[in-house]
């Protein structure tokens, strides 16, 4: 991906795109292969039929639309309510010295907890249902977000500070036309890493919290009732929404800031 | 391309620059003491409730006592030496891997969008399916971190090596060194910063990777003690818990970051803190 620099040629790119299918489809003949002939027991690896019937009956007659759109609410949520929390505080950290010297070292010292230590706490203070799951959603998604932004905002480059005492900037005309649009990278990754955390902390949250309607709940049920077909497809179903997520962050991060790339 | 100007600090700044420390010092510890403050305070009135936030003297009270008891050190000794362990599993095969995708193009661009794609499911989303072949004992645990560990090396390994600068490469075509040469001093010296960052990455999924598996399944640990105070409704024991794994989480990160300046000083600081 990084060693794209020439020009895309259109024969060149073809090439390179079949690529990664031909792995894919290698994996998928194998999956295939081994349960055909039987080469691993079928409790432990279902067959492709198996899991795309199960997927069938899921969406069709069972409940796992319901529960991905759950999951999905759950997580958007909680990462707008962090994210939001972030990008705020980020801001004025970056902004204000005196905020920053402040806040900016317990800031620093509560991120060293690590993620899901904060679980158990916040199921007591928000409860195990679905406050208690946006809550931690929200914490995950926070984290990155408030770093990059302040980080960000704080590490634009002095001259640009200096041009624009020069030019007599007020402080609004600074954050606007100078801090922010300089900041926007580092707050694109913030909120990218936020979102991935932010999916992360859904699934977990359904693992650990109380059992609701959600995919990370139903991982849990194929666990528990050994129902392998169920746990594949859900893992199938958590990769693609995690690709997406992530493909759709990096191209809407490539778009806007397709300025800054000559 | 900046002026040379604005790359020089001012000259106040420059007198100043020993002092603010201790100004800083007193700021940043300014929150945290009005924090514990308005903690002690409100819990003397009796808000919030006990079972919600229990205070800050019972909690020193909890520390003390787990202290004496061994059963903190116990617990911490447990996390750590899963935690090496699955550390210690994972980064081998983690930097065989990711230099294997790093000096062969033509393997990464077959492998490399799979990788990604099992990469993206995070070690959470395994650990249902992880239980029913491995279980819930120690093995589920070594599993499980060594396979969170791995991910960041090989991600970081694969593209230190892929970014080594085509210039460096070329030259060492031009002076006809063989492969290994060419490994060995080319790419390696190049790569080392970000194969560090990449351990130090590991090493930051392995301690994350910990706190779940130990809230999953485990019966001690500093995982368990959370969960176990939790389910009693005494919440000093999360809060101990939470101190600890934060302390740790801390302590491994300067340190890791103290080893990658001193393996390799001709790294000089980064103004802008990367």
């Amino acid at each position: 991906m990084e060693a794209d620099a020439s020009p895309p040629h259109l024969l060149r790119g073809a090439a390179r795109h079949w690529r990664p299918f031909v792995a894919f489809g290698v994996i998928f003949l194998l999956w295939l292969a081994a349960a055909q002939f039987a080469w691993v027991d079928p409790r432990f690896l279902p067959s492709p039929a198996a899991v795309a019937a199960r997927a069938k009956t899921e969406f069709t007659t069972g409940t796992l639309a319901f529960d991905i759109s759950e999951s999905l609410r759950r997580n958007i949520t909680g990462f707008a309510i962090g994210a939001l929390a972030g990008l705020l505080l980020g801001l004025v950290l970056g902004f204000s010295r005196t905020a920053e010297r402040i806040v900016g070292p317990t800031l620093l010292a509560f991120r060293q907890i690590a993620l899901f230590a904060w679980v158990p706490l916040l199921s007591v203070w928000f409860g195990g249902a679905d406050a208690g799951k946006i809550a931690f959603i929200a914490v995950a998604g926070f984290q990155p977000v408030v770093i990059n932004t302040w980080q960000g905002v704080k590490g634009l480059s002095p001259a640009y500070r200096e041009l624009s005492e020069v030019l007599i900037f007020s402080r609004l005309d600074f954050a606007r036309l100078v801090a922010l649009p300089g900041a926007l990278p580092s707050i694109f990754t913030g909120l990218h890493a936020g979102l991935i955390y932010a999916w992360l902390a859904t699934l977990g949250s359904e693992l650990f919290l109380n059992v609701t309607p959600g995919i990370g709940g139903r991982l849990n049920e194929g666990s528990q009732l050994f129902e392998m077909d169920l746990l594949f497809l859900g893992i199938i179903i958590l990769a693609v929404i995690g690709l997406f997520y992530n493909s759709s962050a990096h191209s809407l991060e490539t778009w806007l800031l397709r300025r800054r790339k000559r | 391309m900046t002026l040379t100007v604005s790359a020089d600090p001012p000259a106040e700044r420059r007198l100043t620059k020993g002092l603010p420390v201790w100004t800083d010092i007193a700021y940043g510890i300014s929150l945290p003491l009005a924090l514990l403050l308005a903690w002690g305070l409100s819990s003397r009135f009796g808000w919030p409730p006990e079972q919600i936030l229990p205070a800050p003297q019972v909690v020193w009270a909890t520390i003390v006592e787990l202290w004496s008891d061994g059963s903190l050190a116990e617990h911490t000794l447990q996390s750590l030496r899963r935690v090496a362990i699955g550390f210690a599993i994972g980064v081998p095969p983690g930097l065989i891997i990711g230099a294997a995708l790093g000096l062969l193009p033509r393997v990464r661009a077959f492998i490399w969008p799979v990788f990604t794609a099992v990469a993206q499911v995070n070690m959470l989303a395994w650990l249902p399916l992880l239980v029913l072949f491995v279980g819930i004992d120690e093995e589920l645990k070594y599993v499980s971190i060594a396979w969170s560990t791995a991910i960041p090396v090989i991600l970081a390994t694969t593209r230190s090596i892929a970014d080594v600068s085509p210039k460096l490469v070329e030259l060492g075509r031009v002076l006809d060194f063989t492969p290994l040469q060419r490994v060995s001093t080319i790419v390696l010296p190049a790569a080392l910063p970000s194969l560090f960052t990449g351990l130090r990455e590991g090493l930051a999924a392995a301690w994350q990777s910990l706190v779940i598996v130990e809230l999953f399944a485990s019966f001690e640990g500093l995982g368990y003690l959370m969960t176990w105070g939790r389910q009693l409704f005494q919440l000093e024991l999360v809060i101990v818990a939470m101190l600890v794994i934060a302390a740790i989480g801390l302590l491994l990160n300067a340190s890791l970051q103290y080893l990658e300046r001193f393996v390799q000083p001709w790294k000089t600081e980064d103004p802008h803190g990367s």
